[in-house]
Parts: structure tokens; sequence; C-alpha cells
């Protein structure tokens, strides 16, 4: 498995991605920068991404859509706050409707990638952060992807919230 | 699977419950063994009511349940709501942790296959 760390927090409303690939960071950058790319790996395999704008330029915004395997279409923007090829890259990820204009009554989520140069490789940091609680519980509750697995897990993730080991995070 | 069965609602209720670090505390405490709700209070630097308006959201969102055991509130944890608060958090983890391993697929090729993002 190519995750390497996972954290989680509740009161941050943060989740924190770490993985290993085994290319350089010049070669990941492209799975961000190349939309064509970009859609074989945003959306899951029965919810595959089509991504009708990518402008990669500082405030341009990428249009996408995810096709579900009834043919439903779930709607989502991207505004890019940063990009520092080729590592890092700060964008806004939101909902748009259906004809696939930004909802600015959904949540929205800021994502920073983190790419660095390793023995053999990269390491790509992915840091999630909602702007409340409330608007993580309303991506959870829509349920945006099928296919998850409950797994019931360590009780005492949910409740070291409060104390991130990580606070730079 | 665990999120099916908790209500939109429970789980809002939850996340907020969860949101505090009090709550928390109580939660950790609670879930260790059984405390009365005076023994929570001496935890904490703020007053019994307060402490027990904490326990009060705490059992909305049935995170803990409260017995009256003679003249003492027993407060004792509720495993299963704190697990279906986790698998929540679960799910957002597991979204990504596909996203980067087809990442790491796609790396994997010599040639960026054919899009199957295109509707059909």
């Amino acid at each position: 498995m190519t995750v390497i760390d996972v954290t989680t927090s509740t009161t941050e409303r943060t989740l924190t991605l770490t993985a290993q690939f085994g290319a350089p960071p010049e070669r990941v950058w492209q799975v961000w920068s190349d939309p064509r790319q970009l859609e074989l790996w945003w959306g899951p395999p029965t919810w595959p991404a089509t991504f009708v704008d990518h402008d990669f330029v500082v405030d341009g915004r990428a249009g996408y859509y995810m096709t579900g395997p009834e043919g439903e279409k779930a709607h989502g923007w991207w505004r890019f706050v940063s990009i520092d090829e080729p590592s890092s890259l700060v964008f806004d990820d939101g909902f748009s409707d259906d004809d696939g204009r930004p909802d600015e009554s959904m949540p929205t989520m800021r994502a920073r990638v983190e790419l660095e140069a390793t023995d053999g490789g990269t390491r790509m940091t992915v840091t999630t952060t909602y702007a409340s609680i409330e608007e993580m519980e309303k991506v959870v509750a829509m349920g945006m992807v099928e296919g998850m697995t409950g797994a019931a897990g360590q009780i005492d993730v949910v409740l070291a919230g409060g104390r991130p080991e990580r606070p730079d995070c | 699977m665990v999120v099916d069965q908790l209500e939109r609602d429970q789980a809002d209720l939850v996340f907020a419950a969860l949101s505090d670090g009090t709550r928390r505390d109580i939660v950790t405490r609670v879930l260790r063994h059984e405390e009365s709700v005076t023994s929570l209070a001496s935890h904490y630097a703020m007053s019994f009511a307060a402490v027990q308006k904490h326990v009060a959201v705490l059992e909305r969102a049935t995170l803990v349940t409260k017995q009256r055991r003679g003249r003492e509130q027993l407060v004792s944890g509720h495993v299963e709501t704190v697990r279906a608060a986790q698998a929540l958090l679960d799910q957002l983890e597991q979204i990504w942790r596909g996203r980067l391993g087809r990442i790491s697929d796609l790396l994997d090729e010599a040639e960026p296959r054919p899009n199957r993002g295109e509707p059909t």
C-alpha cells in the first residue's frame, strides 16, 4: 500500500494522508496538472470523473462531473489558490449544480498537496480542510460515493481530535 | 454498515458533540468506566451545572447514557455510537485512499490509459 500515514482531526476538520510513490515529483505533478490524467483517478471506478475545464493558473477554475452507475451526474468545481510546480498545489473544491455552476450554499473544502523528492520517488502529503464542522458533516452525510467500507475504527482516533499529534498539519 | 443505520440528524449531533474538548474528554473517561456527574465535575475547572450540560449534549447524541442510582447520576459510554462517528471519518479517508491507490496505478503505467471518465 502506498499510503504511509493518515491523521484525522474532528476539531481541526482536517484529514491528512501521506503516500509514497515510485516516480519523481515532476511525474507525480502531472497527475494534478493534466486533466486527462486527473480524470483517471479523481473519481472512484463506479463514479469516474470528467474534467470539462482545467484552467491551471492561480485563481483559475476547473469544472468536473462524476458519472454514477445509473448515469447520474455529480458536478464539482475547483479554484486554484496557489501553484508551485512541482512541489505544492492548493485548491478549493466545491459542488456545482446540474448545469455545472458553482453552488455557493454547498460545503467547500481546501486541499493542500505537497510533493517532496525522496530516495527513489516522491512523498505526497494531501491535507484536506473543511471550513466548519457543519460542512464536514454535510459532505459525509451526502455520501459522496458508494462502496465505502464501514470498518469501525479506533475510538481513540476520534477522541484524539483535540490533541492532534502534528499541530503543524 | 453502521453509517447506514445512523440518521443524518444523528450524525450532526454526534459531530457537534465531539467538537468540544471537554465532551471528548468525558466520553473517553466514561468509555473506560462509568462515572457519576459529581465525580466528572471534579475533573474540570467549571461548575457542576456546566458539566451537567455537557453530559446532556452527549446524551442527546447517544454517545453516553445516564442512569440514576440512589442519589447519584451515573454516566456511561455508548461504544456503538462512537464507532459510527469514526465510520463517518473513515469514509473520507477511504475516498482518499482510493484516489492515492489509483494515482499509484497510473504512475506505474508507461502510458496513460484511455479516458475512463468519458460517459458512454
